[in-house]
């Protein structure tokens, strides 16, 4: 039988890793409130599903934003026909105009500079092939998206040498880690054409200070490499310290920067939770890349009908403006929620201020500090905890024991049962560990927590999608 | 004020600074110069037409009908998936529901001939993404596709620029109405092995762009013999295959593999799109249907990089899942075809140009050899360009679709009115009066 090529044929695709194992014990066994009270919780998955609501209000007052309904069908066939690879003007211009008003209108983009995508998926494919060469390399801060493996890697080639960032100083990007990485990879051969940074970070969380980026941008201009900075997740800083993005970063006074070799990768798909409609957007200040990457753009390329939609959302300043004040609102009191109840069982997670998850430090619980004992834990909480976290193993973290647990892609209700869960596990192992006589003090700060869950559970962010609230524990006692 | 360094740039991969993307082509300068001066019946009566562009106009009545008198399309309320569903659907499966109705459209076009499993059926952003991504997936770098001339010029960039496969062409010429035939196959094959290249597979368009006529029969049972022989794969772009005059006329590879019983079958993978034949190419619908279990997964695997909008797939699905309206659409849509390809076919033979008898596409193939000055391809990039700046007509010549014999012209006939397309053969008419006085 005719073979496939040597790309098919291998692990490039990156489904071998446990980031997807994860989502295979999700899928056999989903949790449903009603009925699959005991299946798994999907952790695993950097979904924003907080907003639906405010973006559904703005649909139904906006029929003609959509080229099927009666109001906009006038504008189908043009619509239907449109196919340049350049975009709509009017979607290029909303979505340039979006992402300065997430910057807080600290920097304007240009739409002409913004390059349709597949998804971020596709922007960093199309940025890789844009950038290097087969065998060539970029380097990466870990822990880093698993996805990257796959993304910048399968079909272009390129190699990804990993700069190592330690939990000692917070996961900051150092000059050091990164001249060591630079190094370890002229040692492997590999010539380095870029480094890609995750500002907000996946799976950290945080947000780079202006002293790392202005480090970085040091760096890159100093080994004359690319930087790709991808900031997908920029409107998702719920919290101070506020963003900075790298297009900020190059207009300040004291950078000295080459802009072409400045690129970054945005999409709507966290920001905004619509990964479903492949928003990608390739945005670089090397007018030869923008011209490289449009004419790759016709390989996937947003449909038409998906760029009206957006043009007409992104065109609305109100919504726009109200759109980012409540995203924001909402994920800060997600993730306060969350933590605090975390810590009250002493669980701990990397301070953070951004993103859709938490970097929880799990390390106490590992049986020894290996990531074999990382992995053991971690398929404990995928059969046992029931619920799918994803390992810092499958994010190339140097250091065993964190895992990203997501936040965002549930309604109240499950992230209730969630917590529940994880209580009763961390009790148990507490249990187990600690001597007979501390159990009456351990039962009563058990009561006393679910007082306390109950006065966080504010009636104003329960969703109108989950079915009638019940405090876990009233199921339980039932 | 930030300091801008100017260093010499870094430089930007291989692929980026080659011209593989092919639009330095003759294909595209044509569109250029439409783009500059294009013809609108009111405001600019003497602009440039556009006939190089394929798409299908003649049918959308049909859709907007549709979407007008189904709301439930639209809406994302009450029984159909609510909004937030279908924002967050990016499973690289695609809608089940949107699979489902293109396997049922796929049947319907072939009028039942052949059934089409939809979990066979890989989603891609166009056919663009599908070829290139099957060819990433059947070939490596340096290996060569088999594909026969004269081809859609788009081919150089989507089968060739990031993948670093290379194209070998299977010749053909007019003098039997430019039919794949197993010598000029062999002679491909050859051609390859004598530069070092590994042949991995031969991509057929059927109906065929540019020739605007579909693949017999006989000739399809050859192209799978020869694939079988050489152990290579055979994609099938069948594209067009809902824009043929007549039903019983096109042959799927999928036919003919029913009636193999499907022996053998998984070296065959076709091209499917909605860009010609419901003439929505904006909204990115390829597919990639393959009869190889393992070129399903990886393709599905790879179409992470290209996925349809899932708002574009839920639409979709509605629409193509009304059987009403699909027969009827298919049907009348093979109508408005014929008509006007016949109106096109009798103004170029009042006018005294002949054409490839076609039965397919929204284009035709038409023969201005008698005009060159010398049968070159020089002589006919020359006509090629008084026909541009001079009679205003952007089409395309055979050249830019690698034709081996000069002369051959690719005239798109269903992306304008009928009143345009009248205008467009009377500047023709005109063109070969001038010629006629002339000589």
């Amino acid at each position: 039988m005719a073979a496939m090529s040597k790309i098919a044929t291998g692990n490039g695709h990156g489904e071998n890793s446990p980031y997807f194992d994860g989502w295979k014990a999700y899928e056999t066994d989903p949790f449903h409130p009603i009925d699959r009270p005991d299946g798994v919780i999907q952790m695993g998955l950097a979904e924003n599903q907080l907003c639906f609501d405010f973006i559904k209000k703005w649909l139904i007052k906006h029929p003609e934003a959509s080229v099927s309904t009666a109001q906009g069908v006038n504008k189908f066939k043009e619509m239907a026909l449109f196919q340049d690879y350049h975009g709509m003007p009017e979607f290029r211009r909303a979505v340039a105009k979006f992402m300065g008003k997430v910057r807080g209108d600290r920097v304007k983009f240009d739409p002409d500079r913004i390059v349709m995508s597949g998804g971020a998926t596709g922007a960093h494919e199309t940025l890789a092939f844009c950038l290097a060469d087969p065998g060539e390399a970029f380097l990466v801060p870990t822990p880093y998206y698993p996805g990257f493996d796959r993304d910048l890697k399968w079909r272009t080639g390129v190699e990804l040498v990993p700069v190592h960032c330690e939990s000692s100083n917070n996961f900051k990007i150092t000059r050091d880690a990164l001249e060591a990485a630079y190094v370890k990879a002229q040692e492997a051969n590999l010539r380095v054409k870029g480094l890609l940074i995750t500002n907000p970070s996946n799976p950290l969380g945080t947000i780079l200070d202006r002293d790392t980026l202005k480090n970085v941008v040091g760096f890159i201009n100093e080994k004359n490499i690319h930087l790709i900075g991808d900031e997908i997740y920029a409107a998702t800083v719920f919290m101070e310290p506020e963003f900075v993005s790298i297009s900020e970063i190059i207009e300040e006074d004291d950078v000295e920067c080459n802009r072409d070799l400045i690129h970054i990768v945005y999409s709507l798909s966290k920001d905004m939770g619509f990964p479903g409609f492949r928003v990608g957007i390739v945005y670089s200040y090397n007018d030869a890349v923008v011209s490289c990457a449009r004419k790759m753009s016709s390989f996937g390329l947003v449909s038409s009908q998906t760029q009206h939609l957006i043009a007409s959302m992104l065109s609305d300043d109100d919504f726009v403006d109200d759109f980012i004040a409540e995203s924001k609102n909402l994920l800060f009191k997600r993730h306060k929620y969350f933590t605090r109840s975390l810590s009250q069982v002493g669980i701990g997670s990397l301070k953070s201020n951004a993103g859709l998850f938490i970097w929880m430090d799990l390390r106490r619980l590992l049986r020894e500090k290996t990531f074999e004992a990382e992995m053991e834990l971690w398929r404990v909480i995928i059969n046992e905890v029931k619920l799918n976290v994803s390992p810092g193993s499958s994010f190339h973290c140097h250091e065993p024991g964190w895992f990203r647990v997501c936040f965002a892609n549930m309604d109240d209700n499950t992230m209730a049962v969630a917590l529940s869960r994880i209580r009763t596990f961390v009790l148990k192992n507490n249990e187990a560990m600690v001597p007979p006589r501390k159990l009456c003090r351990l039962s009563s700060l058990k009561l006393s927590l679910s007082r306390r869950m109950d006065d966080l559970m504010s009636p104003s962010i329960l969703s109108p999608h989950s079915p009638l609230p019940q405090s876990p524990l009233v199921r339980a006692r039932n | 004020m930030a300091i801008e360094i100017e260093k010499p740039s870094v430089g930007l991969s291989k692929v980026a600074v080659s011209e593989t993307h092919g639009e330095d082509s003759p294909y595209f300068a044509g569109w250029k110069a439409y783009d500059e001066n294009p013809y609108n019946e009111s405001s600019n009566p003497s602009g440039v037409i556009q006939m190089g562009l394929a798409e299908n106009q003649v049918s959308f009545d049909l859709l907007e009908k549709y979407l007008e008198e189904h709301s439930e399309a639209s809406s994302w309320g009450k029984g159909a998936p609510g909004f937030r569903e279908n924002a967050l659907f990016q499973d690289y499966h695609g809608l089940k529901s949107f699979r489902q109705a293109m396997a049922n459209f796929m049947e319907q076009i072939r009028g039942g001939r052949a059934r089409f499993d939809p979990d066979r059926i890989v989603l891609t952003a166009g056919a663009t993404a599908a070829n290139e991504l099957l060819t990433f997936i059947l070939a490596d770098p340096g290996d060569a596709l088999l594909v026969p001339t004269p081809y859609y010029p788009g081919f150089d960039r989507d089968l060739r620029w990031r993948t670093g496969v290379k194209i070998v062409p299977i010749h053909c010429d007019s003098s039997n109405n430019f039919q794949v035939t197993p010598e000029a196959m062999e002679a491909a094959y050859r051609c390859a092995e004598s530069m070092n290249l590994k042949v991995r597979g031969i991509l057929i368009t059927n109906p065929s762009n540019p020739l605007g006529a579909t693949i017999q029969r006989t000739v399809l049972e050859q192209i799978l013999d020869f694939a079988t022989n050489k152990n290579i794969h055979l994609v099938s772009d069948e594209i067009y295959s809902g824009s043929t005059f007549s039903s019983s006329e096109f042959i799927s590879i999928a036919e003919v593999l029913e009636t193999r019983g499907y022996k053998d079958s998984e070296r065959v993978h076709i091209v499917y799109s909605l860009s010609k034949d419901l003439g929505l190419p904006g909204f990115r619908v390829g597919t990639i249907y393959s009869y190889n279990d393992k070129v399903v997964t990886t393709a599905r695997r790879m179409s992470s990089f290209t996925l349809i909008s899932s708002q574009t797939q839920h639409l979709l699905a509605c629409m193509l899942s009304n059987k009403e309206f699909s027969e009827n659409y298919i049907k009348t849509n093979r109508e408005r075809l014929t008509r006007r390809y016949d109106m096109i076919i009798n103004g170029l033979k009042t006018a005294g140009i002949e054409c490839l008898k076609g039965n397919a596409g929204l284009f035709c193939w038409m023969n201005l050899s008698p005009l060159l000055e010398e049968p070159t391809r020089e002589s006919e990039l020359a006509l090629w360009k008084v026909i541009l700046n001079e009679v205003r007509l952007n089409i395309s010549p055979g050249s830019s679709c690698h034709c081996s014999e000069p002369g051959w012209f690719r005239v798109c006939f269903a992306n304008m009115s009928e009143q345009t397309l009248e205008v467009a053969l009377k500047r023709i008419h005109k063109l070969m009066e001038q010629r006629r006085r002339r000589n």
